[in-house]
């Protein structure tokens, strides 16, 4: 009783020219869609491309070694990007710091703590506000609690705003990660007579380990890029500093100072300066792919 | 079986309910489980009633039943597993030298080291094959490096894994066949020295050849350990167990040796089972 010995009961009965005609028919919206899907693609890969090139194209020119050894000076004395490449690390990287462990641990209450609990809706909703939340809002509350009580703009200041960033994004990939491993692993340890924080580290977050890697990378990516939060908290510094309890400069503000200015090397500084954010983000999120795909 | 025969002449240590029929395997000693008027609620569905079954110290307990007859539910009593999930929940007695493991206040950790447990898809943790067996270890022992490496080679070597394994301890257990994960997931539980064992179904996922591998495993192991496998293959029942029980819809509708059950079963159900008329 295989289907294919199965005569087709309305075969003789069907108009072979309705047939034909829905036939064409369906053939023709099935190119008409894949065309349209096509540009749709075009113009996306064309805009991204052309920001690539323009980036290139003018960055390109201003890029030497005194951009990567010489902090901004006055326009017009050849000045460098080293002061906001500097500051930009050490923001994304304090800022990740304090972001991604809180984050981390607010993922795993959810994942394996508060999985259908209503504490656990509200937390994870409201990571999700958080989540979309314009970063300028972030900035201007890191501003009411680090900036204001304390007189002055600072470093670490930014630095928080950038964690406030940073947790909502690993808060999520966490979650995910971590409820994609299978029951049955966490069952599996479980029945080894292993106490459930034992299960959460020693298995969890080693099953999940790449995962949760990539959401920090990608959470670094992003908050690298941000100028929003800072412009409230660590202000930009035209001079060179490391002090965390000083105003401190990042390519992003300094890109938003410079663009905008009058004189035509900062101009060009700042396009640089977009280069290398771009180039280092791009960096990251093929960082992040590569980490996430599978092993051979 | 013969070595038990000695033990002959002692009184079961409870009256067996109507439903099983008290033809025991034989052997007359004290059983190393004694469920006693077991139920079991999933929220209210009640998914076991009134189960009163002794599972044999040394010997291979084999539950069949059609899907969603209890049989899983009850292996997952022995362990306190249901725990983990809100809304299930246990009454009536599942005694264990002495006590009953259903109280609140047993160590579940340690009730885990002494009723292990090995599932129906392997579960390899991600790490290495040695640190797959000593991670159970760890648990609830403090061992040196030597004494270490001996338990890894002694599980391994008694879930017939070692020959294939020993080369490669340091990679990745994710990196062996589905047959030999499962033999790793039984090493591992294993080397936790427990008394009990608990299959659930740990050949459905399986080649035939690799079923055949843990078959013979488990002729082996009944030596050292008490076994309860749950399967849907009679055959496997019948080539496992000393002991069979049917469930269905939640009941223990008939217990007895392997060779009883298959060939003169006492219950219709029992019969129509077996032979294939239903589940």
């Amino acid at each position: 009783m295989s289907a294919a010995v199965l005569p087709l009961p309305a075969a003789a009965a069907r108009d072979a020219r309705i047939a034909q005609r829905l036939s064409r028919r369906r053939k023709l919206i099935d190119r008409m869609v894949k065309a349209l899907c096509l540009l749709a693609t075009l113009i996306g890969l064309t805009l991204l491309a052309s920001i690539l090139f323009s980036l290139t194209w003018r960055g390109v020119g201003g890029l030497g070694l005194h951009v990567f050894t010489t902090s901004t000076l006055p326009p017009g004395s050849h000045g460098g990007l080293l002061n906001a490449i500097v500051g930009s690390i050490v923001q994304t990287a304090i800022g990740t710091l304090i972001g991604a462990p809180i984050g981390l641990m607010v993922g795993t209450f959810l994942a394996e703590y508060a999985r259908d609990s209503i504490l656990g809706s509200v937390v994870r909703f409201l990571s999700d506000v958080l989540l979309s939340a314009p970063s300028i809002l972030i900035g201007l509350f890191v501003y009411t609690i680090l900036v204001e009580p304390f007189h002055g703009f600072s470093g670490i200041a930014g630095s928080v705003a950038l964690a406030v960033i940073v947790v909502p994004i690993v808060v999520r990939t966490t979650e995910d990660m971590l409820r994609l491993i299978p029951t049955s692993l966490r069952e599996a340890a479980v029945a080894l007579g292993a106490p459930k924080w034992r299960v959460v580290v020693m298995i969890c977050y080693r099953a999940a380990r790449d995962g949760i890697a990539t959401g920090i990378l990608l959470a670094v990516a992003r908050v690298s890029g941000e100028t929003a939060p800072l412009l409230f908290t660590s202000l930009g510094n035209l001079n060179w500093s490391t002090s965390l309890f000083q105003p401190m400069a990042s390519l992003p503000v300094t890109i938003y100072q410079y663009a905008g200015s009058a004189f035509n090397d900062w101009v060009q500084l700042a396009w640089v300066g977009a280069l290398l954010i771009t180039f280092g983000v791009l960096g990251l999120n093929i960082a992040a792919r590569l980490l996430l795909r599978p092993k051979a | 079986m013969s070595e038990t025969m000695s033990d002959a002449g002692q009184p079961l240590p409870a009256p067996a309910p109507a439903a099983a029929v008290p033809v025991r395997t034989g052997e007359m000693r004290e059983p190393r489980i004694a469920i006693r008027g077991l139920d079991f609620f999933y929220g209210v569905n009640q998914a076991l009633k009134n189960i009163t079954l002794d599972l044999p110290d040394k010997q291979v307990t084999g539950m069949i039943g059609p899907s969603g007859c209890g049989k899983s539910t009850l292996l997952r009593v022995l362990n306190r597993m249901y725990d983990l999930y809100p809304g299930q929940r246990a009454s009536g007695e599942v005694v264990m030298d002495g006590a009953n493991i259903l109280d609140p206040g047993i160590d579940l950790n340690r009730l885990r080291s002494r009723v292990g447990m090995v599932f129906q898809k392997p579960t390899p943790f991600p790490m290495s094959i040695y640190d797959n067996i000593a991670f159970g270890v760890k648990l609830h022992e403090r061992l040196s490096r030597a004494e270490m490496d001996d338990r890894v080679e002694k599980a391994l070597t008694r879930a017939a894994l070692w020959d294939e394994a020993k080369d490669r301890l340091r990679a990745p257990a994710l990196g062996l066949s589905g047959g030999q994960q499962q033999r790793l997931c039984i090493a591992r539980t294993i080397a936790v020295q427990p008394e009990v064992i608990l299959l659930d179904e740990p050949t459905s996922a399986l080649d035939p050849i690799s079923t055949l591998k843990i078959e013979e495993l488990i002729e082996v192991l009944k030596r050292e350990f008490t076994i309860v496998i749950v399967t849907h293959n009679m055959q496997q029942a019948a080539r496992c167990a000393d002991q069979v029980a049917f469930f269905y819809l939640g009941e223990l509708v008939e217990v007895g040796a392997a060779a009883q059950m298959f060939t003169a079963p006492h219950q219709r159900r029992t019969q129509e089972y077996i032979t294939g008329r239903f589940g």
